[in-house]
């Protein structure tokens, strides 16, 4: 294998080279490489994207020795970005790193197009004024954005982008797609083949649970007027038969057949995440289109037609009890439908494009197979702008994260951390940044969160006293463990938004680093 | 607009720690003596210059910390270069816990981290005992469950069965799978240790032989053939090594024929290392997400400047980002972290005898046992010197080997388990001799 498969090893087992080679062409922005940009880039070095640009006008000082591991005695007084820019170079020199000694606050105000040269940009440590307007060029452009900062012992991740759709989510347990509850004809006429009763005890204990299910449904069905089973009683007896079944009590074989007995009772036909997906309005798709909505539009009309109700089918099954030969046999029988369904939609795909006035080769063949195998899986990831979220955040939600006793902290923070920034306008300071003046900064802190509640028409009885001294305790400083998670989650954010896999958090991310009760507000 | 400390290094953390504030631990004591006592008399040992050791080494660092200790017995491979920020190209081949400590040192001006290339069971006991802290940045449940018996032996109950403040000796665990890991601390005798919660850990299942044997269905299987069957059958005697790309090529190879017999598919050469190696994902964020919380937690157990956690974090980064922390509560009767095992002699019993019992014992299975008693070895399996000097003692009884004192605390470090599932370990015996001394023999509360 060659060097860098080797070095990547690790996460290609996650992100698999599809995955590895979207980062690989990715252009990168940093805006402020104190320790939350620095370490949010470090980690996105060292996985290997394309290109990095460090965007900051500070020049080193004593205190960023203590908390930023991008700087170090000899570059006090130089140019932050330049030295970061170089320490970060060392993780990788696969990566194509550069600086620009410039102050994000002016690139926002003077030079938004700036932005539009990159496939995604870190904004750090920016104050609520200028994650407004970066947002709203970043949107405009098309730029995918992520907010990080880092403050005191809380924190805060944010993504913003008008829609990002996932194919390959990934997710973790996942119902395996077997069609137990309805074979397809192929599947019926393969256990047709098969005889339960057979007194061969070696060809009985390595029947492969998936027959033993779909024939045992069959006779349940045949039984009960078609049905399958469904209240809890009918249940029990539908695993007491299959436990009839058994010629000893160690059959591997069946044991598994009555844990995965759920898999009949699941219900037939589509999931509510899938079917939100496509009662969307795009699937009214036009020239416009992404990919994505044309083949969720294809999809839609599978599902209504050959598909009757249900998916093109995932193709493969998990190891189970059986023999080699049954296994493989019943292996190639999901796949040749799985191949079967895919034909029909690329089909469909081919055939929409055409209506649209598209070239129909221009989705490729293996990006339809994916959507197809991945049918049940899609997400669809939209964020409001932050403008939307600070002047209109949902008003029940934030109502429930200032009072529940699971949110509280993590509500409490996410408003003290907007005041600070309101605070910081009025006193040109944050609060408690000098030590002097921690008593008077107390209760301004407290009035302007109090007027930032009213504003948003919320009741600020809630808001702790505690909470309120803590975030003046906090001064705005950036402690290196608090950034160093603040950007090991922005970096999995950035991952996946440039992976186009696993699916991205929702909302606004506040870490509570005091009892690490953190939570994500859908705001 | 600058400040008298902007011009510190400390100027951030300073915030935290010489400020007073209401979200605390008990024990704060805010000010420049707490910044110095952490500077100069917190020692921190970190086991594991890995994924997880070199962000820690770096965070607990850059929180305060100046005297670190890392050990890891581990060289620099090309597979840790996606997330083991310390190690260049360059330094494949060196120890890891060297070279770890030598960029921290060079970047963070002031830290003195100390390496120790070696593996965990090489130190003597008494060196874990030195540390205010252990932080663990371990990838197997057997190193976890070894410190962990280590820092648990040093525990001391009083009359009333109650932890002697002084003996806790604190731990700080974090562990992650690509996007997922948990961080939590461990107060032994105080909250649940990692033998309290094993069942957090289950043990990882093997393919039955008879599946590779005669069923193969999947390529996992027929890799597991090859690497576990056909290796020993065509190479008498010579061991497979997992590091040989001859002996992995030749796993992958036969893999693949045996996966063409049966018409199975997806045998491919990194899925062989996989299997063989049972490797797992790791990548650099979430190590960076739960070394920052271990730190952090470090930080906070040492100075009391906010609230700890209580006391295991999950992360899940995988379908959106959930953590979660659970309180989980001590087993009450777990032989590690629990005032010790009863055990019950007669004052004319050897030492010899004595090892011979535990051997035997249905709580402790102990075999190639070493004991100490209040720091002095009575006898030792090894290194061969120490056991020839402490040989002697096996023929003594053991009642006048702890001075006729008629109950105390003897620890005893060996093998533990059964057949093949022995791993090293440490335990606390809680020795009483019938018939003498104490009337009152209920000593078992809570053993």
């Amino acid at each position: 294998m060659a060097e860098p498969k080797v070095k990547y090893d690790r996460q290609l087992r996650i992100w698999g080279e599809q995955g590895q080679a979207a980062l690989e062409k990715a252009s990168i922005c940093l805006l402020n490489c104190g320790p939350t940009g620095s370490e949010t880039l470090k980690n996105l070095v060292l996985g290997g994207v394309g290109s990095i640009t460090v965007v900051d006008g500070s020049q080193v000082e004593v205190g960023d020795l203590g908390n930023n591991f991008m700087v170090d005695e000899s570059s006090v007084g130089e140019s932050k970005a330049k030295c970061a820019c170089a320490f970060l170079q060392e993780l990788n020199d696969a990566v194509k790193a550069k600086f620009i000694e410039d102050c994000p606050e002016q690139l926002i105000e003077t030079n938004p197009s700036f932005f539009s040269q990159f496939t995604l940009v870190i904004a750090t440590q920016l104050v609520e004024d200028s994650m407004v307007k970066l947002d709203r060029i970043c949107r405009e452009a098309n730029i995918i954005l992520i907010f990080a900062r880092s403050y005191g012992l809380m924190g805060l991740v944010r993504i913003s982008v008008k829609e990002h759709t996932v194919i390959e989510s990934k997710p973790d347990h996942f119902l395996d797609d077997l069609r137990l509850n309805n074979p397809w004809p192929e599947l019926r006429r393969f256990t047709e083949t098969i005889d339960l009763n057979t007194t061969d005890a070696v060809v009985h204990k390595h029947t492969p649970y998936i027959i033993i299910l779909v024939k045992i449904a069959e006779e349940w069905a045949h039984t009960h007027g078609g049905n399958l089973p469904s209240t809890r009683e009918e249940k029990r007896r539908f695993k007491d038969l299959i436990k009839s079944k058994m010629i000893t009590m160690d059959e591997e074989n069946y044991k598994e057949a009555m844990e995965a007995s759920y898999k009949v009772f699941s219900p037939r036909g589509i999931g509510p995440n899938l079917q939100k997906i496509i009662d969307d309005s795009c699937i009214e798709v036009d020239s416009n289109s992404s990919d994505f909505w044309v083949m969720v539009a294809a999809l839609k009309e599978f599902i209504a037609n050959e598909g009757g109700g249900e998916t093109p089918l995932e193709g493969s099954i998990p190891d189970m009890a059986s023999s080699t030969e049954l296994y493989v046999n019943l292996q190639k029988t999901y796949q040749a439908k799985a191949e079967a369904d895919f034909l029909v939609v690329e089909q469909r795909v081919r055939n929409l494009l055409e209506k649209i006035g598209r070239d129909p080769a221009s989705i490729s063949k293996a990006n339809i197979k994916s959507f197809s195998k991945n049918a049940r899986k899609l997400a669809v990831c939209r964020y409001r702008l932050v403008e939307d979220e600070f002047n209109s955040p949902v008003q029940p939600e934030l109502q429930k994260y200032m009072t529940d006793e699971d949110y509280g902290t993590a509500g409490g923070l996410y408003i003290l951390l907007r005041a600070a920034d309101r605070f910081a306008v009025n006193y040109n300071k944050f609060p408690g940044q000098f030590d002097s003046e921690m008593d008077e900064d107390i209760s301004r802190l407290k009035t302007t969160a109090v007027g930032l509640l009213n504003d948003l028409g919320c009741n600020s009885s809630a808001l702790s006293e505690d909470l309120i001294n803590e975030m003046c305790r906090y001064g705005a400083s950036e402690l290196h463990a608090v950034a160093a998670f603040v950007g090991g989650v922005a970096s999995q954010e950035v991952i996946k938004l440039i992976t186009r896999q696993f699916i991205l958090m929702s909302g606004t991310f506040i870490f509570n680093g005091i009892d690490n009760k953190s939570q994500l507000l859908l705001l | 607009m600058a400040d008298s400390t902007s011009q510190s290094r400390s100027r951030d953390l300073d915030k935290l720690l010489l400020r007073p504030g209401n979200l605390v631990g008990s024990t704060f004591e805010p000010g420049t003596q707490l910044r110095e006592d952490i500077k100069e008399i917190v020692r921190v040992l970190v086991i594991g210059a890995g994924g997880l050791g070199c962000e820690l080494l770096k965070d607990l660092a850059f929180s305060g910390f100046r005297n670190l200790e890392v050990i890891d017995m581990d060289r620099i491979e090309v597979t840790n270069l996606n997330r083991q920020f310390l190690f260049r190209l360059g330094d494949v081949g060196k120890p890891k816990a060297e070279v770890a400590a030598k960029r921290v040192m060079e970047r963070v001006s002031g830290v003195d981290i100390k390496p120790h290339f070696c593996r965990i069971e090489d130190k003597p006991i008494s060196f874990y005992n030195d540390f205010s802290i252990i932080v663990l940045g371990l990838d197997s449940v057997e190193a976890r469950s070894y410190i962990n018996s280590v820092a648990c032996s040093f525990l001391e109950y009083d009359s009333d069965d109650n932890p002697r403040e002084e003996t806790i000796k604190p731990m700080v665990d974090g562990g992650t799978e690509g996007f997922k890991g948990h961080a939590r601390i461990i107060m032994p005798g105080v909250t649940p240790c990692f033998e309290c919660t094993i069942w957090l850990f289950p043990p990882q299942v093997k393919f039955p032989l008879c599946t590779l044997a005669e069923t193969p269905r999947t390529a996992a299987h027929c890799i597991e053939y090859a690497h576990l069957i056909k290796w020993d059958e065509v190479h008498s005697g010579k061991t497979f090594d997992p590091d040989y790309p001859e002996h992995m090529q030749w796993v992958y190879s036969e893999a693949v024929k045996r996966a063409e017999l049966f018409g199975i598919p997806g045998v491919t050469y990194s899925l062989t290392q996989g299997v063989v190696k049972n490797i797992i994902p790791a990548i650099a964020s979430t190590n960076a997400i739960i070394s920052a919380v271990c730190s952090l937690e470090t930080l906070k157990i040492v100075s009391g400047c906010s609230k700890t956690l209580t006391n295991y974090l999950t992360y899940n980064g995988v379908e959106g980002l959930h953590t979660k922390v659970t309180e989980f509560v001590r087993d009450k009767d777990c032989i590690v972290c629990g005032p010790g095992v009863l055990i019950e002699l007669e004052v004319s019993i050897t030492l010899k005898k004595f090892i011979d019992l535990l051997e035997d014992h249905p709580k402790l299975l102990l075999t190639r046992v070493s004991v100490t008693y209040r720091g002095d070895n009575l006898y030792m399996q090894a290194p061969p010197v120490l056991e020839e000097m402490t040989r002697s003692n096996l023929d003594l009884p053991l009642f006048e080997l702890m001075s006729k004192t008629p109950t105390d605390i003897v620890h005893v470090t060996g093998a533990a388990g059964k057949g093949d599932k022995k791993q090293s370990c440490s335990r606390k015996l809680r020795v009483v001799f019938k018939g003498v001394g104490v009337t009152d023999m209920d000593m078992a509360g809570g053993a």
